[in-house]
């Protein structure tokens, strides 16, 4: 029978046709010589060339100088390091690029002084921490501090070994009021390390230059390290803090170099003669840790493109948060084969709910189609519970101005319902993945998996808006509270009162609702290219199947 | 492979051809074995040897080449010599006696003159074979010839010729049968040479004449009979490019490597001929029956780097494919890809043998399917010839002996490394880490994650990769020139040995080969330069020195061991 089956199959494949498939084939194909089309195309396209310009001179790191000098001592630059660490054409999802930008006044610090990110070792997906010697010698910044717990946090929760290529001047004395002691100061590092290692997630770092004061910690909080000879040091008080301390006089290769901690400490376990050789053994590590991801969903090997162009987004969506579109248009460009099985799809039409795959891995989407209703709000909360059930990743979309206002919906019980949604959200174990593909004002922002929801990934559109609420909607607030103020006191307000008040408002909002400001100080993992959305989804989804998922228990639904 | 293709093989012991291939009693036991009634012994040591050829014919076995007088009469250079003069076959000047002290062979070089050539008696294939410019020369090269000979042939006896400048190696391929019969097959000219080896044959001889060519045969003819020749043979010329005289050089009493030029241009079978003649038939043909047609050329593809001074290689053949044979094109060859150049044979990986209607025809097409031959792994000759075959003197006919020296310049232009070339190197390199890390990737829960298939993604910017090669050697031919690009060994991979070859007190082995003479022994003391042992690999040997003055302290090797490359094969230590 079975033989048959395979017979009939073998010749009789290309005669049929599964329609039931191609019915959920969605979005349509726009109209690329309409004016709007244009506009929005143009518009969108001058914000990448702006996103990718920046990140192109972030990437550089510290300046041609300082890298010259790296170079000259016979060191790769940070991110060749990288790229030699990691199997030769393995992608690397790297985290903030923007982080630390603008942030210091004067002071540049590309990338936070660290590159952290996601790529495969050996086959395996390990989360890299690499310090940038040609940004300001290393040193930690509150933003590198900042950015390097969130690496960790995505390693613990994702369960992802760690590598740490350390090359770093320690804390940045300047700054070391911002640094060191609070809870998630640089003390948190190797508090991570110390659990991580307690979790079973590797702990692996490379000494290729400094580790100094605490920065000798991190090599000694690892399971394995591995230092380059007449390059690395680790010690916890430098020569000069020596000699001020002790009198004691002595070089820094022997204070803290690889000879003395590989032969006689027994700080380190491994001898590398040059960078390229520290990699290569971190490598060998890797391929030792014998890890098997769970892989605990059911993935389809056929993986089909979208059957639109992806860039057609720039054209559809635009710069213009005010102009609506159907974001059913941006999930065709994103899924597999545009295939979209949509749930509840006339009910609670503002949120667009429904399940998909994404290179073979099933998520389940949530998506914004306008202002959140109580039925929305219902339905999105029983989407979740559904995906959570069935241990099926989410993914939110979020363009969400917030949940609805007014008599009709405060009597309809859209608080309770929004804390539904809210609830459902915060509570589910599946991977969530987050992206912020327009705006993100007030509760939309909790009710669609925000920063605080911990969503293991999070990223925004170089379009993206992000605050309590729009910067008109502000201004008009603080207008009406003040000149509530006034009637009260009797005055008269004026006209360019109103506008002296209102103007620095809409600016202040307008520059920090900005996804450079969000995104420079880590309220997400990074900018990115719309047309990246969907690897970058791919590659998350890959990294976030490497932890089991485990089984959701909610709190109380308010009924 | 060619165990593959006959019916029935037997092993006769392991690679080295001491032990296997010249054990004449175990070919013999394997003959009686299989109940064979000849043995053919090809064209190595055992084709020429006297003594086999009377075993077999002790043991009832027929054996396929000419009777062991003849062979003992040719192999002896100063008996053919004197064979040949008596024959009225024109002989070149030289030294042919027994005598064979030093100061004799002295007066005798003085009279003949210099430059002038050392040959072994018993040798051939350029073995035992030493040039001496001038007379201060002519001792130290003396003793290297009579040591090569010793080695190869057990027999240390040396002949002085007078050393013709620029000649042609022209030979005859001769045939006779046990009833008196001898026809000459035409000739082939083999002058180009390197390092005393052919590296292409053809056939005819460019620039003979007919009336020459009759003459050359002849001659031939005339040298078989006087030895009572019976099957294949070949009688070597020394033929001055410029008048044509010609001088009887040796005869080779076998089948010959270059044979199917032979053939082709005659159409003839010459193996079959020479069963036929063993089995005691008259010759298939006489001599006005025997017609020449067209012009033919064999290309010796061998294992070697010719821009090295065609220092031999040896391995594994990564990637062999060789051209389609049809009529015109034949592809000799015992490797496959994947198999081993040995060093214990010679490195020739096949021989490409290609007939058209007349010389220039036939050249067009070798240097064509030269460009189709694809080797990788291994250091080859194939740029080599097929620049040799496009050099305008070459394609004119002009050859000598010395052609290869005399057009050095043209035959190793400088390289420069096209972009296109290393373009298309590097997409190679990511193509292939590509494969790699999807078939790694195939074993996994997970296969088609896009971390293995979204090659080289990065966010926002492009990803920047340096690819380093090595262009040290071109191998062979696509388009213009086809080169071989090796990723550089990281340093760390490399640091141990080179630490070991820094160090002057150790002797490595440069070369994999057999240990064949160790000079010196624990405890002696040696000065720097001094020769420590002799490594012979390839046919070739290398003479290993010390580097330091110092006293043995170990030594870890012993004669006839078969050693890897960078073996330790001395210690020394500080006087």
């Amino acid at each position: 029978m079975l033989q048959r089956s395979r017979y009939l199959l073998r010749y009789f494949r290309p005669f049929v046709r599964f329609y039931h498939e191609e019915a959920s084939v969605i979005g349509t194909t726009p109209d690329t010589s309409s004016p709007v089309y244009q506009e929005n195309y143009m518009q969108m396209k001058n914000l990448i060339d702006q996103l990718k310009n920046i990140v192109e001179k972030i990437v550089e790191g510290g300046g041609q100088k300082a890298k010259d000098r790296h170079i000259s001592k016979g060191k790769l630059l940070p991110r060749e390091r990288i790229n030699t660490l990691l199997d030769k054409n393995s992608p690397f999802l790297e985290f903030s690029q923007l982080a630390g930008y603008e942030i210091y006044g004067e002071e540049k610090v590309p990338a936070g002084g660290i590159i952290t990110g996601i790529g495969r070792i050996e086959g395996t997906e390990c989360i890299i921490v690499a310090n940038d010697p040609t940004v300001k010698a290393g040193t930690y910044y509150p933003i590198t501090v900042k950015k390097q717990l969130r690496a960790q946090e995505i390693a613990e929760e994702n369960r992802l070994p760690c590598i740490y290529l350390v090359d770093s001047g320690g804390a940045n004395l300047p700054r070391q009021d911002d640094v060191f002691a609070d809870k998630m100061h640089f003390g948190r590092t190797f508090y991570n390390q110390a659990n991580m290692s307690a979790r079973g997630i590797a702990q692996i770092a490379v000494v290729m230059g400094s580790c100094t004061a605490g920065g000798a910690y991190v090599p000694a909080m690892a399971d394995e390290n591995i230092i380059v000879g007449n390059q690395g040091t680790i010690f916890l008080a430098g020569p000069p803090l020596v000699k001020a301390s002790t009198g004691e006089e002595v070089s820094a290769e022997d204070l803290g170099g690889a000879a003395l901690h590989c032969r006689q400490s027994g700080v380190t376990d491994h001898y590398a003669i040059d960078d390229t050789h520290a990699l290569y053994l971190a490598r060998r590590i890797v391929r030792d840790l014998n890890l098997q991801p769970p892989m605990d969903v059911k993935i389809n090997k056929n993986i089909e493109l979208p059957v639109h162009a992806i860039d057609d987004i720039y054209g559809i969506i635009g710069t213009n948060l005010k102009r609506p579109y159907d974001v059913k248009e941006v999930i065709a460009r994103i899924v597999d084969g545009s295939k979209f099985h949509e749930f509840k799809a006339q009910y609670g039409e503002t949120l667009v709910t429904g399940f998909a795959k994404i290179y073979g891995y099933p998520v389940g989407i949530v998506a914004n189609n306008g202002v959140l209703f109580s039925e929305s709000a219902l339905k999105g909360t029983h989407f979740v519970q559904l995906c959570a059930q069935r241990k099926i990743p989410l993914i939110f979309l979020q363009n969400i101005t917030g949940f609805m206002v007014g008599r009709d919906a405060e009597l309809g019980g859209i608080a309770k319902n929004g804390a539904k949604m809210v609830t459902a959200v915060a509570c589910a174990q599946v991977p969530k993945i987050t992206v912020i593909i327009g705006g993100s004002y007030g509760a939309g922002n909790y009710g669609m998996c925000g920063r605080s929801y911990s969503p293991r990934f999070l990223y925004c559109w170089p379009n993206a808006r992000i605050s309590v609420m729009g910067g008109e909607q502000a201004a008009s607030v603080l207008t009406q509270i003040t000149k509530d103020q006034y009637a009260r006191e009797g005055k008269q307000w004026t006209q360019e009162e109103e506008e002296n008040l209102k103007n620095p408002i809409i600016k202040r909002f307008e520059k920090e609702g900005s996804p450079y400001y969000s995104s420079a100080r880590l309220w997400d993992d990074g900018v990115i290219d719309p047309v990246d959305t969907r690897v970058v989804l791919g590659l998350s989804l890959s990294a976030s199947l490497n932890a089991p998922i485990p089984d959701t228990k909610f709190g109380i639904f308010r009924m | 492979m060619h165990i593959e293709q006959a019916d029935e093989a037997y092993c006769i012991g392991p690679a080295q051809s001491s032990q296997s291939y010249l054990r004449q009693d175990k070919i013999i036991s394997v003959a009686k074995q299989a109940k064979c009634q000849a043995v053919h012994p090809g064209y190595g040591f055992l084709s020429e040897n006297t003594e086999f050829a009377q075993l077999c014919q002790k043991e009832n076995i027929i054996f396929i080449g000419p009777p062991a007088s003849a062979i003992r009469d040719m192999g002896i250079k100063n008996t053919s010599k004197a064979i040949m003069t008596k024959a009225g076959v024109p002989i070149i000047e030289g030294y042919h006696g027994d005598d064979q002290t030093n100061e004799t062979l002295l007066i005798e070089a003085k009279k003949i003159g210099f430059p002038l050539m050392i040959k072994a008696v018993r040798g051939g294939g350029g073995k035992g074979m030493r040039i001496a410019q001038k007379e201060s020369d002519f001792i130290e090269a003396l003793e290297s010839a009579r040591t090569e000979s010793e080695k190869a042939f057990g027999d240390s006896a040396v002949l002085l010729e007078k050393y013709v400048a620029e000649p042609r190696h022209v030979e005859v391929q001769i045939f006779a049968d046990k009833h008196g019969n001898t026809v000459y097959l035409f000739e082939r000219d083999c002058s180009v040479q390197r390092r005393h080896q052919k590296v292409i044959e053809e056939a005819p001889a460019p620039g003979i004449s007919q009336q020459l060519r009759q003459k050359l045969g002849e001659a031939a003819i005339r040298a078989a009979k006087a030895v009572g020749y019976v099957g294949a043979g070949t009688v070597e010329f020394i033929m001055d490019r410029n008048n044509h005289s010609f001088h009887f050089m040796e005869m080779n009493t076998r089948l010959q490597v270059e044979h199917p030029i032979t053939e082709a241009i005659t159409g003839l079978d010459l193996v079959e001929w020479q069963f036929r003649v063993a089995s005691g038939e008259e010759l298939p043909l006489k001599q006005e029956q025997i017609t020449l047609n067209g012009h033919a050329f064999e290309a010796r593809i061998y294992a070697e780097n010719p821009r090295n001074g065609f220092l031999p290689g040896a391995g594994q053949l990564l990637y062999l494919k060789p051209p389609e044979a049809t009529n015109n094109i034949r592809v000799e060859t015992g490797v496959r890809q994947n198999d081993e150049v040995s060093v214990h044979y010679d490195p020739m990986i096949a021989k490409l043998v290609i007939w058209g209607k007349d010389r220039s025809e036939a050249l067009n097409v070798l240097i064509s399917k030269l460009s189709e031959y694809n080797i990788a792994g291994l250091d080859t000759n194939i740029q080599f010839i097929k620049d040799l075959c496009e050099h305008p003197k070459f394609q004119s006919g002009e050859v000598h002996t010395g052609f290869i020296e005399e057009n050095f310049e043209q035959l190793f232009p400088k390289l420069h490394i096209s972009n296109k070339i290393l373009i298309q190197g590097t997409l190679a390199s990511i193509l292939y880490e590509d494969i790699e890390s999807l078939s790694t990737s195939l074993e996994t829960k997970d296969p088609f994650t896009p971390f293995a298939v979204e090659t080289g993604l990065r966010l926002n910017h492009m990803l920047n990769r340096t690819f380093l090669f090595d262009v040290e050697k071109e191998s062979n031919i696509v388009e213009d020139r086809e080169w071989q690009l090796v990723i550089p060994t990281p340093k760390f991979v490399t640091a141990i040995t080179s630490q070991m070859e820094q160090n002057p007190y150790t002797a490595l082995s440069p070369i994999p080969g057999l240990v064949d003479k160790i000079f010196i022994n624990k405890g002696d003391i040696v000065k720097k330069g001094d020769s420590l042992l002799v490594i012979v690999a390839m046919k070739m040997e290398h003479i290993i020195k010390a580097s330091i003055d110092g006293t043995i302290e170990d030594v870890l090797c012993s004669i006839g061991d078969n050693i890897t490359k960078n073996k330790l094969l001395v210690k020394l230590a500080k006087c």
